[in-house]
């Protein structure tokens, strides 16, 4: 049976297509302002790459803060939900979950077999997500890439003080102002919302193996920070931002998802997709 | 005086809250707090007043949310040790942790 | 360095002012109060607790000369030098690098003496928004705190709030407010709290096709919300000040009022004799004012020495 699973987030779409046990394709792209025609324009590129047409999709499932925007799914189901189903297939020893995104991050403990107990939500502010991490890079005039790297050449301990990413931003302007090194205003940043997650995720219980996924967990310059905070190793699967479409894809196989969650999942709409 | 420390942002209100009416000075509470975030010194919003007063030091009062977390503030079984130690009660906090996270 | 006067829009006019009925070297008490705001500095000159002297200008990048240059502006055109002056009282974001001071206290405090000062013993709540926090206060009919709440870690709800937006937008911040009533109907606010998130709804709003008035209406709107929400958990009782910059933002003070069903206080001074005399009505000078009379209140007391050099 071919499945696919949609993760329309606030910044970016992630769509996974897969047959049994393989996935045949996966395809990510901006969510843009007009976030349900990008789904659907990367779901027919995908389909297209895989050469496959709508209707060999059995089940098309959705998530991720506009998940109900995708008017062509069977159903949605929630995000840590979703997380859960694609983190446990893949690494089974997993009970912790820290899922950072450009505009959302949770923490998700979960049981043996894949069933969420226990979730922490950070949004509505941008300190403790992504988009923290970008305002910075804009500031310190690097990519992120970059200053994920230059992070991890730091020699000095800095503290911050902002716990706002635009007052960050001028925090990070007036200390290289005053001839801070780069490294360390990168260090430092991490450092600071490590913190923040770590504190959020401190809530539902650090428990082994701790996974992190999400765009952040590509971030290396991050993962180091927080693996020195909670003083705990953080596994990465490969493509970790791909968790969520996956965990869908996998829900729409074993047939598990609901009209009521999708109305669950408008509630938690993030507030940047404006009116609806 | 009631001297409300924190923040509130898109998240909520979080808040630590002293009343220094009823505070006394006594000192117990920077003692027992994991986070450290408290002090007890003269008043720098009544600098009349001439006992010492307990407050959230000013390096701590935008990240009150993530220090006073662990001590689930509201929505814990037991109160927080700040509070549990007070004599007066003059230590409260905002609804910002029932609200998020007291759902259990 | 020089200054280069790049297109700035997000800061209101800089203004100087000297009391002409006063002559100091008759007063016996001479105190300052400097505020050193993130984004402005105030530095107001009292004597004898009579209104004498103030600036307004932008902070710098370089607070200890933002103090200096902010007496500086205030006693430009009068003869007294700071030498004269008996007690400083630093004030504000950046009163710790207030040089001639001999003392700091905090905005809260200071912002309810002025506040007391300025609009009369009546006043009840205080609403202030500087450039980078927002506070609301409850005062006694003495101008001391009775309880209050101050936001200074999250953007939305302060001054940079609507510099980031009238940087995005291009339109200077004292132009939003008259702008935001040009409109045929209240738009629904700008749902996002946050001011990172709040900026990508807008380029959604423009990109869709809507009016940039409409726009503005919509952000003041959620600003005097953001607001609301803060003085509703303190308790809004008349007389209700607003001091600070936003009290220029007349988008955001009258949808405040509408929302709270209550009208700010008129800004006029409570001494009549100021209000005769035609002076200034500044509400960015509250918290200067403040620290000013706790100057001239520690020296009555004899808690504190004159600091006089000349």
């Amino acid at each position: 049976m071919i499945v696919a699973g949609i993760d329309v987030g606030g910044k970016n779409v992630h769509i996974v297509i897969k047959k049994d046990d393989q996935i045949l394709g996966k395809v990510l792209g901006p969510s843009g302002i007009k976030k349900a025609e990008s789904a659907e324009q990367l779901y027919d590129e995908v389909l297209k790459k895989v050469g496959i047409t709508r209707k060999d999709v059995e089940r098309v499932v959705a998530t991720g803060s506009a998940a109900k925007r995708v008017a062509f799914a069977n159903g949605a189901i929630h995000d840590a939900a979703a997380d859960a189903r694609g983190v446990i297939k893949l690494i089974p020893t997993a009970r912790t979950i820290i899922d950072v995104g450009a505009e959302e991050s949770r923490s998700i403990k979960i049981s043996a077999d894949g069933k969420v107990l226990d979730f922490a939500i950070n949004d509505k502010c941008a300190a403790g997500t992504g988009a923290f991490v970008e305002a910075m890079s804009r500031a310190l005039e690097v990519s992120v890439d970059e200053m994920s790297k230059i992070a991890l050449q730091s020699t000095q301990t800095l503290s911050t003080n902002a716990q706002c990413a635009v007052f960050g931003e001028s925090e990070v302007v007036s200390l290289i102002h005053q001839k801070t090194q780069k490294p360390d205003i990168a260090r430092a940043v991490m450092n600071a919302i490590a913190g923040r997650i770590a504190s959020v995720a401190r809530i539902v219980g650090l428990e082994k193996d701790v996974v992190m996924v999400g765009g952040m967990a590509r971030n290396a310059g991050f993962i180091d920070s927080l693996k020195k905070n909670i003083k705990m190793d953080v596994l990465v699967p490969e493509d970790p931002d791909y968790m969520g479409a996956l965990g869908a894809a996998e829900a729409a196989a074993a047939g598990i998802y609901t009209e009521e969650v999708k109305a669950e999942v408008v509630e938690r709409e993030t507030v940047s997709e404006g009116k609806s | 005086m009631i001297a409300n420390y924190g923040f509130k942002d898109g998240s909520g209100d979080w808040y630590v809250t002293i009343d220094t009416d009823k505070c006394n000075g006594c000192g117990k509470c920077p003692e027992v707090c994991p986070a450290k975030i408290l002090e007890v010194g003269p008043d720098e919003i009544d600098i009349f007043r001439e006992e010492p007063v307990a407050f959230v030091k000013h390096e701590e009062r935008k990240k009150v949310r993530y220090s006073c977390t662990p001590c689930k503030p509201v929505y814990g079984e037991e109160p927080t040790p700040c509070a549990k130690v007070c004599e007066p009660k003059a230590i409260f906090f905002s609804d910002g942790w029932k609200r998020l996270y007291g759902h259990k | 360095m020089a200054e280069v006067k790049t297109k700035e829009f997000w800061s209101w006019p800089e203004t100087n002012w000297v009391n002409p009925d006063i002559d100091w070297k008759k007063g016996k008490v001479i105190t300052a109060g400097v505020d050193v705001g993130s984004v402005s500095t105030q530095a107001v000159i009292m004597v004898d607790g009579e209104f004498y002297a103030y600036g307004n200008m932008r902070t710098g990048s370089d607070s200890p000369n933002s103090a200096r240059k902010g007496i500086g502006f205030a006693l430009e055109k009068s003869n007294m030098k700071i030498e004269n002056i008996d007690y400083c009282i630093g004030t504000g974001y950046g009163r710790v690098n207030v040089p001639m001071a001999q003392q700091s206290i905090t905005e809260i405090s200071c912002h309810a003496r002025g506040a007391n000062f300025m609009y009369g013993p009546e006043v009840r709540t205080v609403m202030d928004m500087g450039g980078q926090d927002c506070k609301a206060i409850s005062i006694d009919d003495r101008g001391k705190v009775l309880n209050f709440m101050m936001n200074d870690k999250c953007a939305a709800g302060t001054g940079r709030g609507m510099e980031v937006f009238a940087d995005l937008i291009r339109v200077p911040v004292w132009e939003i407010g008259p702008r935001s009533f040009q409109i045929q109907k209240e738009p629904p606010m700008i749902s996002s709290t946050c001011v990172v998130f709040a900026k990508s709804e807008v380029v959604g709003l423009l990109e869709s096709g809507m009016p940039e008035n409409d726009i503005m209406a919509a952000y003041c709107s959620a600003m005097a919300h953001r607001i609301m929400e803060l003085l509703n958990r303190l308790g809004v009782k008349e007389k209700f000040v607003i001091t600070g910059g936003i009290a220029k933002n007349e988008g955001v003070v009258k949808r405040l009022e509408k929302e709270l069903g209550i009208k700010t206080a008129e800004r006029v001074w409570y001494k009549k004799e100021y209000i005769d005399r035609k002076y200034p009505f500044d509400t960015q000078l509250a918290g200067g004012i403040g620290a000013a009379l706790f100057g001239q209140a520690l020296l009555k007391m004899g808690k504190a020495k004159s600091a006089r050099k000349a």
